[in-house]
């Protein structure tokens, strides 16, 4: 639980039972009594009506005032003995006693006593601290807001600040919390030497101007809105949405007014005329986790999505935790289940595919690429706009193609499909017969197989046979074939008539012609063409010469066989037409076939064309008196993709489009917002199951408890997410300002005034110093929202300033340091330790935005993803030196380095990260290839930028890396190793050779490896202090 | 056991540490340099500065079991050619599956489609004294029938790879929940010296249906980096970034590690900050690792007949092969071992499919109970079986099964539980659990009562809540322990 003792408390309980009153201030509910019912009570007797217990609830001082349904009160105020909340606390009677036994919850006598006092005081209670707009404290005229708060709560507790930390230690501060980079050594000279009273000011408006500032900034909020490359869930593939996070870092550079960065995230494309950039902010939306895998339900992720949302807005701006409402009212705080499936139906109206891959989103080009784009469009509509005519010298040769494709369709209408009785594989297949009388072959898929194919009752005197053979997605290439590359070779066709009680008779055939036949790759073919005539010539050159069709698969194609005889089949007769495909390697076999009979003879003839495709033949088959302008509109341009007059005019713009589609392609796309014209209607699930389709249907709407608060009018119009995210930065609003400055705080003090930065109810910390945290939201959002007007304020303020070194005492008082009575230390996050390993080396490519980039990786980190596999690609060049924040964020396998130092894997929004101290960190640092790497260059840099004396060299990487002269012990340790192994590789140079060639960077030329050698484990030795990675 | 109480304890073991190193911080780094040298200081140093000790200390109840090695069978295997016979199935094969079996039920990919009766495509026989009945392609594994506790009543809330995996890990299925490796890890602490507490090992079938796993699956989610799984990979260094740079002996490695460590002493004896402390034993615990780490993968000195037991070559990266390190790692105390198993996601062929994962994993998982029975470890050693969902008596595709969750069969062995039982059944087509239903919160209440834990006081506060790994719900399986 999250109660804890002020001294103050702890000094009134030692008196409460004495005779002097005088020294015990009231219980404060907020402070004392609410944490204390709402960690042990409110689960049985909260806001959460379906499991309110015995009829009381203690969240609402009315009702805990009225009799139970036991009869009995639980609070009488001023009267702790006739309280029967006080009697059940005490009780030794076990099935009384409260909490209960199985709650695993106990009191302590001193948090009894607390209560009992409560109540006798009047039992008085306050609106919950985070839900009363924040109150601006008084400040007296000349003092600064934040140290006078804070001094005022040291006063209090009789303790005294922490002087001002030194000039070295405060730029190093400085340059971390602000750009996430160490000072340069000659700037921490400088500024040591700078004696101006304005130095330090001066020192931070150059920070707050400098581009690396957005980027710093940035790292928090990417956290908390969980941006990363992919998208999370099973085959966690990679999404377009980094123009996103650069948005992000020009947002905090140009240090765009808050409220108008909320109203751009939730609802860029809802704005008037939206910008690019307002669009790219709205990638916010997009930033879920989704999912591509198969079977996945619809109505299962959709519930997702939607909880996942709502989880966002909580973490994001309202420190609410919402996401427990999903499955109930909320135990501890006045949120409905209701009030949550209201807030997702904001963001029913957001377009996305449920499940599948999602859109490569809206271009997002520079301003070059943007006058590009529109030049490609402009000659792809003029070729479009010629090729579409009018052309009236083309009239002649329209009706004639007309007429044509008349002829060929009449010749197609002479055939009739024909199903199989019974469709056989010698191979082992399965041949399925389908309702459009077409065959398609499953299954297993030997190299060589015939089909056997059965008909019964077929037309008197019938003339040929057609086989089409016909695409099919579920074939390699669409297929017809099963080969790979969708091929197939029929080596012969052989036909007879079975009947029972005599033998069969052999049906002959006098011609083969086919829609197309393969001329590549004959050099065995005897024939010198894969052709028809070759599946009827009884295989006289061999059987595996046959019809195959490559290049022209993925399409329909069709053989005809012309009978040497009329054939009728008489009653019990069968015709069998057998396929055989002989020709091995790689399933050169049929994929998906029909055959087709004739009895006109005039449909074996050479036809002008073969039949038209389907939707041609769906124009001619309209009778002459039918057809209108849209009709002859509709002919002309299937004329116009046929014609040879206008084959130049068709490649002019299919080049026209391909040249635009490759420009496309190398135009950064983002995941934006677009609205659906109709939102998805949204339910509330009874906890939170999917399948029960029987609760409420919600609008969107704000929690109700704060919509008195803060109003919203929208008169009769269903309210929109740019509702939502103007209600979120109202002036009475009294959650955003706070939540924001709470993280805000953390950034700069290493916690926030309240602790817990995610949950601003009950269960959450009341603020340690609420008058402070007020004051930070006041002065927030009445200077416009203006978020570097806040940080300056907070870096300018003398808390910011002091020394970071704590004395036995103050570790001993204030071990968390809540009160501020010094600065804190901390190692650095993720980012900033690549990044500041990559500085002092002289590598990193301080270049800001753009693609996310690759550094090295151990191989095979990747090998549990799948659809597809994958490989990383380390990135080369200046891409392998950008700072953290660009480092590629794969939800499901983050980069091990940054892993190892507690970056987030963004699965969830998260308000802040661990800080942990694991041994993987040291493997990292020391083994990790950039690091190694790094310290390489570093090494480098001593011996050609460094003076020549080597204890002056030592000095010199120090300040480098540390920005402070050594003491003289570790300056002795450092030499000895030094010493040591520049021995050490003297003898052994192969180690030398192969130590130097890691990493991509070359060392420079003319250094003897030796000694770079040596220096390199000097300068690991460095990257790795504990002092390097910690901003104090 | 809450937050705030950890942290109580975190702090009295900083305290320790802090009384410990720090004492006239300028005696420490000696101290710390001293124990590179000597590999018994340290293993005594590491010990007693940074050995977790748990949260539940002592344990809610007398421990059955001290470790868990639990074998996920990655896919989703089918119970109906594995261990759950359905002899009527096999009368229905063909026929529609009758409504009243699938209404209101969750379908993945036959969403929409016509459910047909699929009959099981291999054949079962009796195994041991029990006669419990088994596909007979599990003879080794029935060898041992009478040893295991046959689950077969298990139920998911979940119907896809990902999220079903995610809830039979976490209890969630929301990502950023700890997984239970590391639940276990925080609740008990780990008896492994230099080796991390909860150890995952993945091993690829020959099938080909390898779906992939995210680490989140052994992630500590809101618990501290420290309980988090690490994955010991078959290839490339085991641990990421465990060899030392091309170049750099391991005399040399000592070296720059004990500079290290000597300047975060000297800089402590100034700053006096009670992270440096734990630094320093973090870097001599990452030191020691890059030597234990390498010989506890290197099985190749195993004797001959535990390698012929397996059936296995050293470093292989079999599931055999990983078997065998679970056995290693069990010995060396780590306390929780997961291995996946991968290819059991028979959409089609499943037949075919179960044929090849059979001959991958029945002997391995005999090998596995016999060599600990041999050692007698398999008394305080629980093994867990179990896919992330069974699949479907419905055929799909005409020779495969679809992912199904409303019921399936597991099974465990060793640490407690009942051997030679069969618990729960499904109804008479193998698709739902009717008879004692066991959902994955049971499960993990199960598996946390039998290493002494009760699973309500195993907690965490996150965002005002009590979160635990059964959430709010679950209930001992009293009947199989």
């Amino acid at each position: 639980m999250s109660f804890v003792f002020h001294s103050r408390s702890l000094a009134c309980l030692s008196v409460l039972t004495g005779l002097t009153a005088f020294a015990a201030p009231k219980v404060e509910f907020n402070r004392d009594i609410r944490p204390l019912l709402s960690d042990n009570c409110f689960a049985c007797h909260g806001p959460d009506t379906q499991k309110v217990k015995g009829g009381l609830r203690l969240d609402v001082r009315d009702q805990a005032l009225k009799p139970a349904k036991s009869g009995k009160v639980a609070l009488v105020p001023g009267r702790p003995s006739e309280s029967e909340l006080v009697r059940r606390l005490l009780t030794t009677d076990a099935d009384d006693l409260m909490p209960p036994a199985e709650s695993h919850k106990t009191l302590t006598a001193s948090q009894k006593e607390l209560l009992q006092r409560w109540i006798a005081e009047g039992a008085e209670y306050q609106g919950h601290w985070a839900y009363t707009p924040p109150v601006r404290p008084e400040i007296p005229p000349g003092a600064a807001a934040i140290d006078y708060l804070v001094r005022q709560r040291l006063t209090e507790l009789g303790w005294s600040p922490s002087p001002e930390a030194d000039r070295r230690t405060l730029i190093r501060r400085l340059s971390f919390d602000l750009l996430g980079l160490p000072p340069k050594p000659e700037d921490v000279r400088a500024f040591e030497l700078d004696t101006a009273p304005q130095a330090y000011e001066r020192l931070v408006d150059r920070m707050l101007a400098s581009p690396h500032y957005g980027e710093r900034m940035a790292i928090g909020w990417l956290d908390v809105v969980r941006f990363a490359d992919t998208i999370g869930y099973h085959s966690d593939t990679p999404r377009n949405i980094w123009p996103y996070r650069d948005y992000v870092i020009r947002a905090f550079n140009s240090n765009k007014p808050f409220d108008q960065f909320t109203r751009e995230q939730l609802a860029g494309d809802l704005l008037p005329q939206p910008t690019l950039d307002q669009k790219v902010a709205s990638a916010f939306n997009r930033l879920l986790l989704t999912t591509e895998e198969g079977g996945a339900q619809e109505k299962d992720y959709e519930s997702r999505y939607l909880t996942d949302r709502v989880r966002a807005v909580g973490a994001v701006w309202m420190g609410q935790t919402l996401g427990c409402a999903q499955c109930h009212d909320h135990k501890f705080d006045p949120l409905s289940a209701r009030d949550f499936y209201s807030m997702g139906a904001f963001f029913a109206d957001v377009k996305e595919p449920i499940i599948g891959r999602r859109e490569d989103g809206a271009f997002v080009p520079t301003e070059a690429q943007a006058v590009e784009l529109a030049r490609h469009a402009e000659t792809v509509d003029q070729l479009q706009r010629t090729f579409e005519g009018p052309h009236p010298d083309l009239e002649a040769s329209f009706q004639r193609w007309v007429a044509e494709q008349t002829a060929a369709w009449e010749q197609g209408n002479r055939w009739t499909n024909q199903a199989p009785a019974t469709a056989n594989s010698a191979g082992g297949a399965q041949l399925k017969v389908r309702d459009n009388r077409s065959v398609l072959v499953i299954g297993a898929k030997p190299d060589q197989d015939t089909y056997s194919l059965s008909f019964k009752a077929l037309p008197a005197t019938v003339v040929g046979l057609r086989l089409e053979v016909l695409p099919d997605d579920s074939l390699p290439a669409k297929g017809p074939g099963r080969a790979g590359n969708g091929n197939f070779v029929l080596t012969e066709v052989v036909a007879w008539v079975e009947r029972t009680g005599a033998n069969p008779r052999a049906v002959a055939f006098a011609s083969a012609r086919a829609s197309w036949e393969q001329t590549t790759l004959v050099e065995k073919n005897p024939y010198g063409v894969w052709s028809a005539a070759s599946v009827i010539d009884g295989d006289v050159k061999g059987n595996s010469a046959g019809w195959a069709v490559l290049p022209e698969v993925g399409k329909p194609q069709q053989l005809i066989l012309g009978l040497r005889e009329p054939l009728t089949l008489a009653e019990g007769e069968t015709l069998v037409v057998e396929l055989q495909q002989n020709h091995g390697n790689g399933s050169h076999t049929l994929g998906n076939f029909r055959l087709a009979t004739a009895t006109d003879p005039e449909a074996i003839r050479f036809p002008a064309s073969w039949p038209p495709p389907k939707e041609i033949a769906e124009l001619i088959r309209v009778p002459a008196d039918q057809r209108d302008a849209a009709h002859a509109q509709k002919l002309w341009a299937q004329f116009r993709e046929k014609t040879p007059e206008l084959a130049p005019l068709r490649q002019q713009l299919a080049d026209a489009k391909k040249a635009r589609a490759d420009f496309e392609a190398t135009v950064p796309r983002c995941l934006v917002t677009e609205q659906n014209e109709k939102p998805r209607v949204v339910r509330i699930l009874p906890r939170g199951n999917w399948l029960i389709e029987t609760g409420d249907v919600v609008a969107p709407a704000v929690p109700a408890f704060l919509a008195d608060q803060v109003p919203l009018a929208a008169g009769d119009r269903r309210l929109n997410r740019l509702d939502l995210a103007n209600w979120l930065v109202a002036p009475q609003n009294p959650l955003t300002a706070r939540v924001v400055m709470n993280r805000m705080w953390r950034q700069f003090f290493g916690q926030g005034v309240s602790k817990v930065l995610d949950d601003f109810g009950a269960q959450g910390e009341p603020p340690r110093n609420p008058a402070l945290l007020d004051w930070l939201a006041c002065e927030f959002r009445d200077s416009g929202w203006d978020v570097k007007h806040m940080v300056r304020l907070i870096v300018l303020s003398q808390t910011y300033r002091q020394t970071s070194t704590a004395s036995p005492e103050q570790l001993a008082r204030d071990p968390d340091n809540r009160e501020l009575a010094r600065q804190g230390r901390w190692r650095v996050e993720a980012e900033l330790v690549r990044d500041n390993a990559l500085s002092v080396a002289g590598l990193l490519v301080p270049v800001v935005g753009g693609p996310s980039v690759k550094p090295y990786q151990p191989d095979g980190y990747w090998e549990n993803l799948n659809f597809p596999t994958r490989n990383y690609d380390a990135s080369a060049g200046a891409d392998q030196y950008r700072r953290g924040l660009y480092v590629w964020w794969q939800r499901s396998y983050v980069h091990p380095s940054m892993l190892a130092f507690d970056a987030a894997t963004r699965e969830e929004c998260a308000a802040e990260r661990n800080r942990s101290n694991i041994p993987q960190q040291a493997l990292v640092l020391l083994n990790d290839p950039s690091y190694v790497e790094a310290a390489r260059a570093l090494a480098a840099r001593v011996l050609q930028e460094g003076p020549k004396d080597p204890a002056e060299r030592l000095k010199w990487a120090w300040r480098q890396t540390l920005a402070r002269e050594p003491l003289p012990v570790e300056l002795d340790t450092l030499s000895a190793l030094l010493k040591k192994h520049l021995t050490e590789y003297g003898q052994d140079p192969a180690a030398a050779a192969a130590y130097l060639k890691v990493g991509l960077w070359p060392a420079p030329a003319g250094l003897d490896p030796a000694e770079l050698a040596a220096w390199t484990d000097v300068a690991r030795t460095l990257l790795n202090l504990h002092e390097f990675i910690t901003r104090s | 056991m809450t937050y705030e109480s950890e942290v109580r304890q975190y702090r009295q073991q900083q305290q320790t540490r802090r009384v410990f190193l720090g004492r006239a911080a300028q005696g420490m780094g000696a101290l710390a340099l001293g124990s590179l040298l000597r590999p018994d200081l340290l293993s005594a140093a590491a010990a007693s500065t940074d050995r977790w000790t748990g949260v539940v200390n002592p344990t809610h109840f007398p421990p059955r079991a001290k470790r868990v090695i639990w074998l996920t069978m990655a896919g989703g295997p089918s119970h109906l050619e594995t261990f759950d016979h359905k002899p009527k199935l096999a009368e229905m094969h063909g026929q529609p599956m009758p409504e009243s079996f699938t209404q209101g039920k969750q379908i993945a990919q036959l969403q929409g489609q016509k459910l047909v009766c699929y009959g099981p495509q291999l054949k079962f026989r009796r195994f041991g004294k029990t006669g419990v009945e088994l596909c007979e392609l599990f003879p080794q594994i029935g060898s041992v029938a009478d040893e295991i506790c046959w689950v077969r009543s298990m139920t998911s809330e979940a119907i896809n790879h990902d999220p079903a995996h995610m809830f039979m890990n976490t209890g969630s299925q929301i990502a950023g929940r700890p997984s239970m490796g590391s639940w276990v890890v925080y609740g008990l602490g780990s008896d492994a010296e230099n080796l991390p507490g909860f150890v995952v090992l993945t091993s690829l079938g020959q099938g080909g249906q390898n779906q992939p796993i995210a680490a989140r699956q052994w992630a500590a989610g809101l618990l501290p980096s420290r309980f988090q799984g690490v994955h010991l990979r078959g290839k490339g260094d085991p641990v990421m970034y465990l060899s030392t740079p091309p170049g750099v002996t391991r005399e040399r490695q000592q070296n720059v590690v004990q500079a290290v460590n000597a300047l975060n002493a000297q800089h402590d004896a100034v700053v006096d900050d009670p992270e440096i402390a734990t630094r320093i034993a973090q870097y001599e615990m990452a030191f020691q690792m890059q030597a234990s780490v390498p010989e506890l993968m290197d099985a190749s000195k195993e004797p001959a007949h535990v390698l012929d037991l397996f059936g296995c070559k050293p470093g292989d990266g079999s599931f055999a092969s990983n078997c065998l390190l679970a056995r290693r790692l069990a010995e060396r105390g780590v306390r929780f071992i997961q291995l996946y198993h991968k290819d059991w996601d028979h959409h089609g062929g499943v037949k075919h499919g179960v044929e090849l994962k059979a001959a991958e994993v029945d002997r391995a998982c005999m090998a596995l109970i016999t060599d600990l029975q041999q050692r007698d470890m398999l008394r305080d050693t629980l093994i867990v079986w179990a896919g992330e969902f069974g699949r479907t008596p419905m055929s799909q595709g005409g020779d495969g099964r679809d992912h199904h969750n409303a019921g399936f069969t597991i099974w465990m062995c060793g640490g407690g539980v009942r051997p030679g039982t069969v618990f729960g059944a499904t109804d008479e087509l193998g698709y739902s659990a009717v008879e004692n239903p066991v959902d994955v919160h049971d499960l993990h209440a199960t598996v946390l009562r039998l290493l002494g834990i009760e699973h309500t006081r195993l907690s965490l506060k996150f965002q005002g809540l009590d979160v635990r790994l059964t959430g709010i719900a679950g209930k001992v399986i009293q009947d199989i322990i």
